[in-house]
């Protein structure tokens, strides 16, 4: 077992600190919501962002606050956005409606897959994860009267948001939309984990055991969480179709499982707020190296990735560690 | 370079949109964007070799403006090609849109070009109906069901009565199946069975087994560029060739690009397609030789011919415009008649999609080398999805 | 029917070899390795290129292909993996994604992405045919039999290594408990690199043997991970007689599903991985070992 790099403070102060809302907090929110009106070209940029931030998010709630390695969270991510898109060419075309309604499906398979990853290693939970992700693509394959199969799901057309705001070429709705929807479902997360419940939540990552004997339901914990942030997965997957205008197979890619894992490791897990950086960071890097090199931007991911590991976070980019948790504790079964 | 340009917006927006739109005037920017990475690599790399050398030969000027041509990766993700093209549309000011290495990527960036009014070349996915997805579309590559009728107008008058189809599983090969089964059936043929490979993950042993299990006369596959050469080494394998069973198909198993390195296998398949490298005319042979000198040694596709004679239309039209865009330059495309290596073709105006001659062909060995000999040919044909 | 049982047996003995060297280093070093796919894409395309650029025969393209990527594999062991042991999971999966994009970008650049093609020699060719015509006829491509039988022999081989030698006993040793193994004297980390090197190795040659049944494109490491990993979850990772009827069961019930069921595509296999890891987390042929 590894300590924590940094001295741990008393706990109180520690617990208070991380739900005070800080004075950096609302000016960050503000200059996000400016940006589709500041650089009204890159509002796409900001939309895709603001939608990847919130799935790093829930990816956060699995993996910083119980220590479980998702390597399929790309299944409720997916689902919500075939439901939604679903959902808009068949009932109605209202965009939140669709959203509760991709929430609700995602929620729904979040509570059939918490049951499968309360047992067995890392291993086993990593490839459960991934199993599910890859029998919802073979669904969605394979059900092309319904899904469009491989060629994705085309000819989703949406209503205008609360009747009025039309999602536009220049996509400056669609980016309000995402960070709207972001910053409510973020907000609600964070009250949530910083509450007394949420507490718990540390218990059984940092030692389930432990956490066992003085009383903490643990498997009923990880249950709710995962269900939580199938939830939270699930909407930003809503928003992806709705404001794309359709779904494809590559949805549930391995890939975009494994993107939101690297996003949530150069922000941090266990913070919230580290999806978002991550999520920014990644966005942005990626199409700076995708923009010179085309062809060979992964070996650059790749590379990146290595080296984080390799030489630590907290060495490559400044300490947070004062109102974060360090990543370093020891998950997974031994 | 991106980022920097992000920053300078949030700095001096209205200096940078004003620049912009000065740079604009006198360019004219064609938004390629293609598979670069992934499975469908080779799509991107034969269509950007072709488009580059379409330039190299043509100029890289059209009536007085400069042609610009910015190429960019979508990693075969229609979220992502769709983002492209928005991104293009709008920072950019691109007049054309191009590429399009697959057919869930049309589709998905089709309602852009209808929004935008910016006419979109697609220079490579070939499902009948995306011409029909946004009346901004123009295509340059081929149309499944056109190889499809041919190969099975040619197969009943040529021993060859009952058939199992074997296809990959999406629009494309749906197509080509449901083309070549209907086609065949009113020829008086049988299809004994309809079998489809997942696009992931193909593994062909258990379907040929399958194949050869039900004794047809010959097995008709439509795989997409690239994925012919394993098709074609399991079919070895199996032994279907000592059963009796004969391999047809369109002329994506035999792709050029790789049909070299297929080796004896492939000798003496017939397929039906609208391009082979092989193509005898004078043109032909000009373009085949300056794309292998320019790209050491890689054998042009029918790819790269799609990508070739898009950016043929795009020129064309452009200079018939002055150098607008919009409808005016979407107008201009319609209707373009002109020889290309693949033979004459022209765009259809009605449909916006490719008119061409398809050509039997025989895989045979020239000089050492394995081609696509052509034999037979059906002049102009039209796309059949579109005549009903 | 005896024809899909055959082919999915060679399939099932391939992915085996791919898989071993996977299970065996996550059983010793608890080590989630996910660029082990990387591995037998290198000796995949080491043989390609020895056998288009300079005519090797490709017999002798396998044994280099094996010591080719155990090098690479020891190298690698003692610059790289040696740092990650003590790591959380998430560290060494994020790590172990990074070194498999690398390489599909790296094999992207230097080969091209298209499907690499190989030519077997004639004798590997052929076809037999038993009982034709009859229910249970048999087709048995020559380059599967040959498959089956390396792989038999591998398996034999590496069977009495484990259970015959001495380098076996430690190495089960420390896979049953690394600690106490530790303090016997056993020097755990050297064992691991040797192993490491070897199923690294295995993987190199079980890519050059299945390029030819698999296809071989850069891309190969990512596509085939999810099923190395199946096997390695469902074999459990605490001998190698669990991986291979997990790989066999695998082969097996993925060409039989595919030629009985092709409506349901790859389900029946990522639903009994799924089913099976939920009835035994620790995978189905686990002994009852330290941890």
């Amino acid at each position: 077992m590894k300590k924590f790099l940094n001295a741990p403070l008393d706990a109180r102060t520690q617990l208070l600190s991380t739900v005070r809302m800080r004075g950096w907090e609302p000016l960050i929110w503000l200059l996000a919501f400016a940006l589709p009106l500041l650089v009204p070209g890159h509002a796409l940029i900001v939309n895709e962002v603001a939608i990847v931030a919130l799935f790093a998010v829930s990816l956060d709630l699995v993996l910083g606050y119980t220590g479980i390695v998702s390597l399929g969270h790309a299944a409720f991510l997916g689902l919500g956005a075939y439901a939604s898109a679903l959902f808009a060419k068949h009932v109605m075309p209202d965009p939140l409606v669709g959203l509760l309604f991709g929430m609700g499906c995602a929620t729904l398979l979040g509570a059939l897959c918490s049951l499968t990853i309360l047992r067995g290693t890392d291993l086993t939970r990593l490839m459960v994860t991934l199993g599910m992700a890859l029998i919802l693509m073979e669904l969605a394959n394979k059900l092309d009267w319904l899904t469009g199969g491989s060629d994705g799901l085309q000819g989703v057309m949406m209503g205008p948001l609360l009747g009025r705001f039309e999602f536009d070429l220049y996509g400056q709705t669609a980016a309000w939309y995402s960070l709207t929807v972001l910053l409510v479902l973020f907000v609600l997360a964070r009250r949530w984990v910083n509450s007394p419940w949420g507490a718990t939540l540390m218990a059984v990552r940092d030692n389930p055991l432990r956490a066992m004997a003085i009383g903490i339901p643990v498997h009923n914990r990880l249950a709710v969480v995962y269900t939580v942030a199938a939830a939270l997965a699930g909407a930003a997957g809503a928003l992806m179709a709705q404001t794309t205008g359709f779904a494809s197979l590559d949805v549930f890619a391995l890939e975009r499982s494994a993107d939101v894992m690297l996003m949530l490791v150069i922000g941090g897990v266990g913070w919230l707020y580290g999806g978002v950086v991550g999520a920014v960071v990644f966005k942005l890097m990626h199409d700076v190296i995708a923009g010179i090199t085309p062809q060979y931007w992964t070996f650059w991911i790749g590379l990146f990735l290595v080296v984080l590991v390799m030489v630590g976070r907290e060495r490559l980019i400044r300490p947070w560690l004062w109102f974060g948790r360090s990543a370093d504790h020891k998950g997974g079964a031994q | 370079m991106q980022k920097r340009r992000f920053l300078s917006a949030i700095a001096c927006a209205t200096l940078a949109m004003s620049a912009s739109a000065a740079m604009a005037q006198d360019k004219f920017k064609i938004g390629l964007i293609l598979p670069m990475t992934g499975p469908f690599a080779s799509t991107g790399k034969q269509i950007e070799a072709a488009a580059r050398l379409y330039m190299a030969q043509n100029g890289d000027m059209v009536a007085g403006k400069k042609v610009e041509l910015i190429v960019k990766d979508d990693t075969s993700a229609a979220d992502v090609t769709k983002r492209l093209a928005q991104e293009m549309v709008i920072n950019e000011k691109v007049s054309v849109l191009a590429g399009f290495g697959l057919t869930p990527l049309a589709f998905a960036t089709a309602p852009i070009a209808t929004q935008s009014k910016t006419p979109m070349v697609v220079m490579a996915a070939a499902t009948s109906s995306i011409t029909q997805a946004s009346p901004f579309i123009v295509r340059t590559s081929f149309t499944l069901p056109q190889a499809a009728v041919a190969i099975a107008d040619w197969a009943p008058n040529n021993g060859i009565k009952k058939v199992v189809t074997l296809v990959s599983d999406y629009g494309p090969g749906i197509d080509a199946e449901k083309f070549f089964k209907d086609r065949l059936l009113f020829n008086g043929g049988q299809v004994l069975d309809s079998l489809r490979v997942p696009m992931r993950n193909p593994d062909f042993a258990p379907f040929l087994q399958k194949v050869r299990d039900l004794k047809p006369d010959a097995v008709y596959v439509f795989v997409p560029s690239g994925a012919g050469a394993a098709l074609m080494k399991q079919f070895a394998e199996r032994g279907m060739d000592k059963a009796g069973i004969k391999l047809i198909g369109t002329g994506d198993i035999t792709d050029d690009d790789i049909l070299n390195s297929m080796g004896e296998v492939a000798n003496g398949v017939v397929t039906s397609h609208h391009y082979s490298a092989s193509h005898n005319s004078a043109l032909n042979k000009k373009f085949v030789a300056a794309f292998e000198k320019a790209n050491n040694g890689l054998r042009p596709n029918f790819m790269a011919v799609g990508g070739y004679d898009g950016m043929r239309v795009i020129y064309e039209a452009a200079k018939a415009t002055k150098g607008a865009g919009g409808e005016a330059l979407l107008n201009a495309m319609k209707g373009q008649v002109f020889e290309s290596p693949r033979g004459p073709m022209f765009i259809d105006a009605q449909t916006r999609d490719v008119v061409h001659n398809i050509y039997i062909r025989k895989v045979e060995k020239v000089g050492g080398q394995l081609y696509n000999q052509e034999f037979a040919t059906i002049k102009d044909v039209k796309d059949p999805g579109k005549t009903k | 029917m005896l024809t899909i049982l055959f082919d999915g047996i060679a399939y099932g003995m391939l992915l085996f070899i791919l898989a071993v060297g996977l299970s065996v280093t996550m059983g010793l070093m608890n080590f989630i390795n996910l660029a082990h796919g990387a591995f037998a894409m290198a000796g995949g395309y080491l043989t390609v290129v020895l056998m288009q650029r300079f005519d090797v025969p490709f017999l002798l393209c396998l044994p280099l292909a094996f010591v080719a990527t155990a090098l690479l594999g020891a190298v690698l062991e003692r610059t790289l993996y040696r740092h990650m042991y003590n790591k959380p999971h998430l560290d060494q999966v994020l790590f172990s994604i990074g070194l498999a994009f690398m390489s599909v970008a790296s094999v992207d650049y230097w080969m091209g992405s298209q499907q690499q093609i190989m030519q077997l020699p004639d004798g590997l060719r052929g076809r037999t045919e038993l009982w034709t015509g009859e229910v249970f006829e048999l087709g048995m491509g020559h380059y599967r039999l040959f498959i089956i039988a390396v792989c038999a022999a591998l398996t034999v081989g590496l069977q009495f290594v484990l259970a015959k030698t001495r380098f076996g006993s430690r190495l089960r040793a420390s896979v049953d408990d690394a600690r106490v193994a530790a303090g016997l004297g056993i020097r755990v980390n050297l064992i691991f690199a040797a192993t490491f090197a070897v199923g690294s190795g295995l993987a190199g040659l079980g890519g050059a043997l299945g390029a030819e049944v698999l296809g071989l494109d850069p891309t190969f490491p990512l596509k085939f991970m999810v099923y190395f990993l199946i096997v390695v979850a469902v074999g459990g990772t605490s001998s190698i007689s669990g991986p291979l009827w997990a790989a066999l069961l695998l082969g097996i019930a993925d060409v039989a599903g595919k030629y009985y069921m092709p409506k349901l595509g790859s389900f029946i296999v990522y639903s009994l991985m799924i089913a099976i890891l939920i009835w035994r987390p620790q995978g189905l042929f686990v002994r009852k070992g330290g941890r």
